[in-house]
């Protein structure tokens, strides 16, 4: 299984109750490997800076340099983050938040997964304009 | 033009771009929009022999050409005299947003612009001419929401909404110099407008982690299944948030939401309660109108039974 499927369905396992909810750590480190899986594929260096003390924030950076349109997840990634110190802060919103954050990460999961996958097929807003400059020249 | 755009205007009646969603698969919000406006004293004038803003298809292809034909848009507007133009679809109006912001910056931009407008027959727009808003900009600022509450009544109270605005309607930021400016402006990574609105009729907006995120709009007809995927999420969040209601303000992401929550249960099984609505619906009911006159009965996924019980048209 490649790395976006297991991610969603690790996700979907935790949030159907089948198994336990990967945990806050482990749902950044995957919402990390989504954004490296981007980067290599567009060719891009992996950079290992932080952003506001998150590699994930800076790995979006650096996916949004190559490629504007990326910043369509720029808040999603910021959302990630954003919840996952409000289960770390308030017990009390913790399971709530922790949830949230799954489902987010499973968003990003399925919007990077899909433009990689668009990228051969075009027709995508935020990836498809090289291949119609291609096919127009 | 920055100068010119901070001028106070009065959007007691402005242009109105409906462009081509708003005509086929938007239709309703078209006719709630128009029926808001009526119902709040305000006035909407139709762009005569308006054209396709280029959406996405054109852009892809020449952004040259998309940007003259969102041009061509601002020049009918300026010949009928207006200075703002109203776009409610977030594609026309990034891409509206956008031709300014290109003939602004892009000596290239603004070349083509004369050069296929001259061909055309008609003058070539030039930056700082027409103001673009949004239908929530319009609302807010014609009417505000101390206005709406008086007219509403807290007729929304207690219907818990998630607010979904999508991913153009503040993407790319330096298109929309008006936002983040603080204050009452609206903001590029916290979009409020509708949220404000809303509230302001009564309604309990939820705290909604994915309200800019991707519906998968554009993937529809090339991988609808990816698709199904990103609306299932967006409704299975929004309902996880304990949302009732998803307000949409973008004819693209309400019909995204619409067919895949259909496509979703049919394909997967998976059945989602949460009822899609245009904010301008919304707000119509509050203000007293009938679901028949802001086209309730035109929604794919039926919310009549829903509204009904609560009391709304």
């Amino acid at each position: 299984m490649g790395v976006f499927p297991a991610i969603i369905a690790a996700i979907d396992a935790g949030l159907e109750g089948r198994e336990d909810l990967p945990g806050l750590d482990r749902l950044l480190s995957m919402a990390e490997e989504v954004l490296v899986a981007w980067l290599v594929a567009q060719g891009q260096p992996v950079p290992r800076d932080e952003v506001e003390g998150f590699w994930l924030l800076g790995l979006h950076r650096q996916g949004a340099r190559a490629n504007p349109s990326f910043n369509a997840c720029r808040e999603t990634c910021r959302e990630i983050v954003f919840r996952r110190n409000v289960a770390l802060l308030y017990p009390d919103e913790a399971d709530h938040a922790h949830k949230l954050m799954a489902m987010v990460v499973k968003h990003l999961a399925l919007f990077v997964g899909g433009k990689l996958e668009q990228t051969g097929l075009g027709e995508f807003c935020c990836s498809a304009r090289p291949l119609h400059v291609a096919e127009a020249d | 033009m920055a100068k010119d755009m901070e001028r106070p205007k009065s959007l007691k009646q402005v242009a109105y771009y409906p462009g081509c969603a708003l005509e086929g698969t938007g239709h309703a919000y078209n006719r709630s929009t128009k029926a808001v406006g009526k119902a709040l004293g305000l006035d909407l004038v139709e762009v005569k022999d308006w054209n396709c803003c280029g959406a996405m298809e054109v852009k892809n292809i020449d952004p040259q050409v998309q940007t003259y034909l969102s041009a061509r848009n601002l020049a009918k507007t300026e010949e009928m005299g207006f200075d703002v133009v109203m776009a409610p679809c977030n594609g026309c109006y990034h891409n509206l947003k956008k031709a300014e912001y290109d003939l602004a910056h892009n000596r290239q931009a603004v070349e083509a612009n004369a050069r296929i407008a001259g061909k055309a027959g008609h003058h070539a727009y030039q930056p700082g001419g027409v103001e673009t808003i949004h239908a929530l900009d319009w609302i807010k600022r014609a009417v505000g929401e101390e206005e709406l509450a008086r007219r509403t009544a807290g007729k929304l109270k207690g219907m818990k909404i998630a607010n979904y605005y999508g991913c153009m309607y503040t993407r790319p930021r330096h298109i929309f110099p008006q936002n983040d400016r603080g204050g009452e402006s609206e903001s590029s990574y916290k979009p409020h407008f509708m949220d404000d609105l809303l509230a302001a009729a009564g309604a309990e907006n939820v705290d909604f982690p994915l309200k800019t995120a991707c519906c998968g709009g554009a993937h529809a007809m090339s991988d609808a299944d990816t698709s199904t995927e990103l609306v299932l999420n967006i409704l299975t969040t929004a309902e996880a948030c304990g949302a009732e209601v998803i307000a949409t303000e973008c004819p693209t992401c309400h019909t995204s939401l619409e067919i895949h929550q259909l496509r979703a249960e049919k394909l997967l099984g998976r059945k989602t309660t949460v009822k899609i609505l245009y904010f301008t619906q919304l707000l119509g009911l509050a203000l007293g109108l009938s679901q028949r006159k802001v086209g309730v009965q035109e929604n794919m996924a039926d919310p009549r039974g829903y509204l009904k019980a609560r009391g709304l048209g």
